[in-house]
């Protein structure tokens, strides 16, 4: 009975396993997202000090004239794990933000601005989303603080590879992919090609859903002056934004990674130590 | 509880004095200690004692995360970022709580894939499979109502998208399906008032879940566990105490469950979730793919597949919907009449050799409807979806029934310690594996 099912089950399954493969194969051919090499990508990776504090450079003089950054506060850019400004300076730039915090209501009952504190958000120059869209046209220049963990970058492969990618990504510890599409929508402005129609007032992006962004090109060669000497190119700008706006999404990401292989060491150890147990246990019982 | 006695003897004055009054530590020893269980249990039997774990860890972490979140469309957004950023270790407790979610679908999966691969669920066990499906239902909608809290674009347009499905009951009495998704949204959209009675569930749920998996332990305990030869205990020798036996395992299985478990909370934290869940809800703006977490894929495939022509033939129309509805309902609460659909005497596949094949076949179609369901429901997809779920339904409906007629199972060891210690007498071809009396 055995002998005459099973090449007949072999058969069908193969079938069901081969036909849909084929046939969703055929339908990609999609632009892909590349990955980058970052120094916090992987289960060990950290976050690298001196380019979160270029990111912030970066954010500072370029994004932070339309893009908030509501959900870090100043006192964030000194706390170890993120960019460690001395507390000194992180001060002083808190009282020259452009972006004064509305305070109050005082003792005449009258709402008033003062500079920020360390304990303040950083705020962008726009009180609120109405106000952001009568000075851009109509668009809303987001807030940035979650923006690496809000985009992601879909993979297209064929399902019988899915699965290995999967596997693949969870092993590596890939998160990353929010600061992949940082990346490349900031290095992906280019010239429409020929016979895209373009909307008034937008810009052609590669990494844009539709490609059409409401955002100029932000970033340039030599826009920014670095000072330790790092190469003012567009691509460095990019990755250290990208860098940047990972710690400000996931702030935690440096303490989780160090506390995360204690733990998993700990849990090897200690599943090893049990199972040694469990042999000696039932040592004397076939089972 | 259940028909074996505790051997307790309490040593102390004290100990006496309070089994006289309150025998819960007599109870405790015959069912957690002395409690006798197979001695041939493979670490697929360590998924239970994980998953109590599991429950009691989603308990405490969600009782600190209540203290901690605000339960308001204004302020749901911004309280869970405020744990992850400024509560002391709030990213640790969030993750645990998040992932623990995925990790309880995870081994509830394998613990009922283990239960229809050995034949768990039959006689003596119909009563303690059947709270299995009840406890499962449970976590599904504290799970749903648990990703609709952070408040994000997924979470409201997940809510949106399945409280919208009981509109489809307009289809039979005009205005009915309407009426119940207005109940249940508290108005007439998704919104804050939706997001409070969720809170409110998704609070008070884990607590019933609790009881009925009280009740799953107690016909545990009076059926007695199965094992992966499917046989009774007949003899002493079958059989060894739950303590140290079976907890030694149990330990090490649950260890080697929380390295992984670790590793989705401090590697991948995000992986199992989606971006757009980091976007604050905005009732303007659809997402351009609504996908739910990943342990409702398989569901939400079989209830996408019911197009307005079903299998190039069939056509549904305006009941396409309400089939789908129905058909996802129906797909988890066929599990709960397994034990009347398989006609096989035998219990354990190890002895079915055509069973075995399309069991694994069965677990084929359930990781093809998810990835299916995954995928944008357009062309091909829609094809295979509707495909595997017919297979789906077959599996049940018409392998079940059928394969335990027609299959002449393999030659049975005559006890559990014949097929440990490789005993050479064997019962006859296809011997039924029948309840022992007590």
């Amino acid at each position: 009975m055995k002998k005459r099912f099973s090449p007949a089950l072999a058969g069908i399954v193969a079938a069901l396993v081969l036909v849909p493969g084929l046939a969703i194969a055929e339908e990609s051919g999609h632009h892909e997202i590349p990955r980058q090499p970052w120094s916090f990508s992987g289960f060990t990776g950290q976050f690298d000090k001196a380019q979160l504090q270029r990111g912030f450079q970066v954010y500072k003089e370029v994004c932070s004239n339309c893009h908030g950054l509501k959900r870090i506060a100043f006192r964030n850019l000194v706390q170890p794990g993120g960019p460690q400004f001395p507390e000194a300076a992180v001060k002083a730039l808190a009282a020259e933000w452009p972006n004064k915090i509305t305070d109050g209501p005082n003792d005449q009952g009258k709402m008033f601005e003062r500079p920020a504190r360390l304990s303040d958000p950083i705020l962008g120059p726009y009180k609120n989303d109405e106000e952001a869209r009568a000075a851009q046209n109509g668009a809303l220049p987001p807030d940035l603080s979650l923006m690496a963990r809000a985009r992601d970058v879909e993979r297209e492969s064929p399902w019988y590879i899915h699965p290995f990618l999967m596997l693949g990504d969870i092993l590596k510890g890939y998160q990353e992919g929010g600061a992949d599409y940082i990346y490349a929508l900031m290095t992906g402005f280019k010239d429409p090609p020929a016979g895209f129609h373009m909307v008034d007032g937008k810009f052609y992006n590669t990494a844009f859903p539709g490609h059409q962004i409401s955002m100029p090109p932000p970033l340039s060669d030599g826009a920014v002056p670095y000072q330790d000497g790092t190469p003012q190119k567009l691509d460095n700008y990019a990755h250290d934004v990208a860098a940047f706006l990972s710690w400000a999404a996931d702030p935690s990401l440096d303490q989780r990674k160090r506390i995360g292989w204690q733990v998993i060491l700990y849990l090897i150890v200690t599943t090893g130590l049990l199972y040694i147990g469990k042999r000696r246990i039932w040592s004397a019982i076939k089972h | 509880m259940s028909g074996h006695t505790s051997t307790y003897e309490p040593t102390s004055r004290w100990g006496k004095w309070f089994d006289e009054r309150l025998p819960i530590a007599r109870v405790m020893h015959g069912q957690f200690v002395d409690f006798p269980t197979p001695r041939n249990l493979n670490y697929l039997w360590t998924f239970g004692g994980i998953l109590t774990f599991i429950l009691g860890a989603q308990i405490i972490t969600g009782v600190v995360l209540a203290m901690h979140y605000q339960p308001s469309a204004a302020g749901a957004f911004d309280s869970i970022e405020q744990i992850r950023r400024d509560v002391n270790y709030g990213w640790m407790i969030r993750n645990f709580h998040a992932v623990g979610a995925s990790m309880f679908f995870f081994a509830v999966y394998i613990h009922i894939f283990r239960g229809l691969y050995y034949g768990s669920y039959k006689a003596p066990r119909e009563v303690l499979w059947i709270l299995g499906v009840i406890i499962m239902l449970l976590m599904m909608a504290t799970a749903f109502m648990g990703y609709s809290l952070p408040w994000g674009q997924m979470s409201f347009w997940g809510v949106t998208v399945i409280t919208n499905l009981f509109s489809a009951l307009d289809t039979i009495i005009n205005g009915l399906g309407t009426a119940i998704v207005e109940w249940l949204w508290g108005g007439y959209s998704v919104s804050g008032t939706t997001l409070n009675r969720f809170f409110s569930l998704h609070y008070l749920l884990p607590f019933v879940l609790a009881g009925v998996v009280g009740l799953h332990l107690w016909a545990l305990h009076t059926a007695g566990q199965n094992n992966p030869t499917g046989l009774d205990l007949k003899e002493p020798s079958d059989s060894v105490p739950m303590h140290p036996y079976a907890t030694s395992k149990d330990a090490v299985g649950l260890f080697a469950f929380l390295i992984l478990f670790a590793w989705f909370v401090f590697f991948v934290p995000d992986y199992l979730g989606h971006a757009d869940n980091y976007i604050e809800a905005n009732p303007l703006v659809t997402p351009p793919h609504i996908v739910p977490e990943w342990y409702f894929l398989p569901f939400y495939a079989i209830l996408r597949s019911f197009t307005s022509t079903f299998l190039w033939v069939i056509p549904l129309g305006q009941y396409a919907k309400l089939c789908g509805v129905l058909a996802m309902f129906s797909a988890v609460l066929i599990i709960a009449f397994v034990p009347w659909l398989d006609t096989s005497r035998v219990r354990s596949s190890k002895y079915r050799p055509i069973f075995k094949w399309f069991f694994w076949f069965f677990v084929f179609t359930c990781l093809a409807l998810g990835y299916l369901g995954s995928m944008p429901a357009e062309g091909v997809y829609v094809m295979w979806a509707q495909i595997f779920t017919v297979c789906y339904f077959l599996f049940f409906l018409v392998a079940m029934p059928i394969i335990g007629l027609i299959e002449t199972p393999k030659k049975l060891p005559r006890s559990i310690t014949d097929s440990v210690l490789g005993g050479s007498t064997a019962m006859p071809n296809g011997a039924a594996a029948s309840p022992e009396k007590r």
